[in-house]
């Protein structure tokens, strides 16, 4: 029996095809992704990242949330235009504590990655409440109810859990705290906000919102823009070193 | 294949595949010629692509592939031939003062063409493409500043922001008069009327503009000066301007008295470097409000 022959159950059976189907696939699968996990020279050696803090993540979650990711990036290209406007192009290292991850093709909007520290926290109020009131050509929808929306504290214990869960290394007392870190980021003047300094270090701690009063998703939001991209120290990243 | 006997169907007078369904032959049409020579050619240029380009994932490494392609090294070549060629032009900008390159026509027109493009990516989301500002946001275009808009001002001020995150930041914050209950309410009307009578503005019907008078000398003269005119030194802005940055109205000052809004500008230093600060300050300086 020739191979032709044999090859006939592949066709004669969906249910083998599809099987071997599947085989094919994963292999092809398997090639891509695994080296990834185990080539040192994909794994870029960086200084300065460290995890969200309760109130980023909160803010990334609305980010996720409200779909920015269909209208910005988070990643520069490596091309000299992207590195004129937006600075040193993306690392995969600086996407390591996102899951899932922003990076994202499509550009309707600018790209976000470096945007932290770029504008103030009151133009980011400004302009997620209604964009056309600082960009008169904007076609950004507002976002004014992030004003109103106060902050539930009630999942974020677990969220820093099935974090650390996936391999972040939140400390058991950051976990422990979460609840109390989450409003004490946004609160300067508050007791809890020393404590919190203590677990996060080197960390913005401002009344992102400008309302003193509440907590609220703007305040998780501005904070989550306004550290993007701001982590990885620069001057001590070897561009020679990490080249590929 | 080669075990089916030939099978010419009458009709078409092409040949059959063999194949039988419900008693439904299948012409065997062979693929078009230039179809199947395009396809081999993509597999052979996947071979040639494999030798020259990265590739295979090997156990310690990964394949270089005979052209050692990397693109982030041809990102980073390409923006620092862009640099090079700006850096002739550009170290003179470094050295030249602020006055020099506003007085020699080769490096003001470089300045303003670098100053152009960064002021639209970067300044131009808070003070408007046109520099007009928004509210809260300076007009950058009319000759009222709050920390000066002389060359040496300007560029300062770009470099280290207002109340940014640098420790050479610009800083003044006015105390909340009425949040922070300082003055009385009716304290904080009366100066508001009296700063609005200063300012040309219509003022509230029988307020004590004299008690107000007294309450700025006592409480507000000594940032904003006597005259009203404020101080660029500690950028305390003149009340007498024609535009106000929080609106202005006397309900306007007295929200403001009552508890100030304070803008923030970053510090634009570290992200865009000596040489194009020293551009934006000369681009900003040329938009008509220089000073």
């Amino acid at each position: 029996m020739s191979a032709w022959k044999k090859h006939q159950i592949f066709e004669k059976n969906s249910l083998i095809l599809i099987v071997g189907i599947v085989i094919m696939i994963s292999i092809g699968g398997l090639v891509e992704i695994v080296p990834l996990f185990y080539l040192k020279s994909t794994i870029e050696k960086t200084e300065g990242m460290r995890p969200y803090t309760p109130l980023e993540l909160v803010g990334r979650n609305i980010y996720v949330r409200e779909g920015c990711y269909a209208c910005h990036s988070q990643q520069i290209r490596p091309m000299r235009d992207e590195l004129e406007r937006y600075g040193n192009y993306s690392l995969a290292a600086e996407s390591m504590y996102d899951r899932p991850f922003q990076w994202g093709s499509k550009r309707t909007g600018p790209d976000l990655a470096r945007v932290g520290g770029k504008y103030s926290d009151e133009w980011q109020r400004d302009h997620l409440i209604n964009p056309r009131s600082v960009s008169p050509t904007s076609v950004m929808p507002g976002y004014p109810f992030l004003m109103d929306a106060k902050l539930s504290t009630i999942e974020i214990e677990n969220h820093l859990k099935v974090n650390a869960l996936y391999g972040v290394p939140y400390s058991e007392e950051q976990i422990a705290n979460a609840k109390v870190d989450l409003l004490a980021q946004a609160e300067p003047d508050s007791d809890a906000a020393e404590g919190f300094e203590e677990r996060y270090p080197d960390v913005l701690i401002r009344d992102f919102d400008g309302n003193a009063k509440d907590v609220t998703e703007m305040d998780a939001l501005v904070a989550y823009l306004q550290m993007l991209g701001t982590l990885v120290d620069f001057s001590l990243y070897d561009e020679k070193a990490n080249l590929r | 294949m080669a075990e089916h006997k030939k099978e010419i169907d009458q009709v078409t007078g092409v040949e059959t595949t063999g194949h039988e369904w419900d008693g439904l032959k299948e012409l065997n049409h062979p693929l078009p010629k230039w179809w199947l020579y395009m396809f081999y050619g993509t597999i052979v240029w996947s071979v040639i692509y494999w030798i020259l380009m990265p590739s295979w994932p090997l156990v310690n490494g990964y394949t270089k592939g005979l052209l050692n392609y990397s693109q982030r090294a041809v990102a980073t070549e390409n923006f620092d031939v862009a640099a090079a060629e700006r850096a002739e032009t550009g170290k003179m900008l470094l050295e030249a003062s602020l006055e020099e390159i506003r007085d020699t026509p080769a490096l003001l027109e470089f300045a303003m063409a670098q100053g152009e493009v960064a002021f639209g990516d970067n300044c131009a989301p808070c003070h408007g493409t046109g520099a007009t500002g928004f509210e809260g946001y300076p007009n950058l275009q009319d000759d009222s500043w709050i920390w000066g808009g002389d060359l040496d001002t300007l560029s300062t001020t770009i470099s280290y922001g207002v109340r940014a995150e640098h420790d050479e930041t610009r800083y003044a914050e006015m105390p909340a008069f009425g949040r922070d209950e300082l003055l009385e309410k009716e304290e904080i009307i009366q100066v508001a009327n009296y700063v609005g009578s200063v300012a040309g503005l219509p003022t509230q019907e029988g307020v004590d503009l004299e008690a107000g008078k007294v309450i700025y000398e006592e409480n507000c003269a000594a940032c904003h000066m006597e005259n009203a005119k404020g101080d660029l030194e500690t950028g305390s802005p003149n009340l007498t301007a024609p535009t106000y940055l929080y609106g202005k109205s006397v309900e306007d000052i007295i929200a403001q008295v009552n508890a100030p809004r304070h803008g923030v500008m970053p510090a634009w230093i570290d992200r865009l470097g000596e040489t194009t600060v020293k551009s934006l300050a000369v681009y900003v300086h040329s938009l008509g409000g220089g000073q």
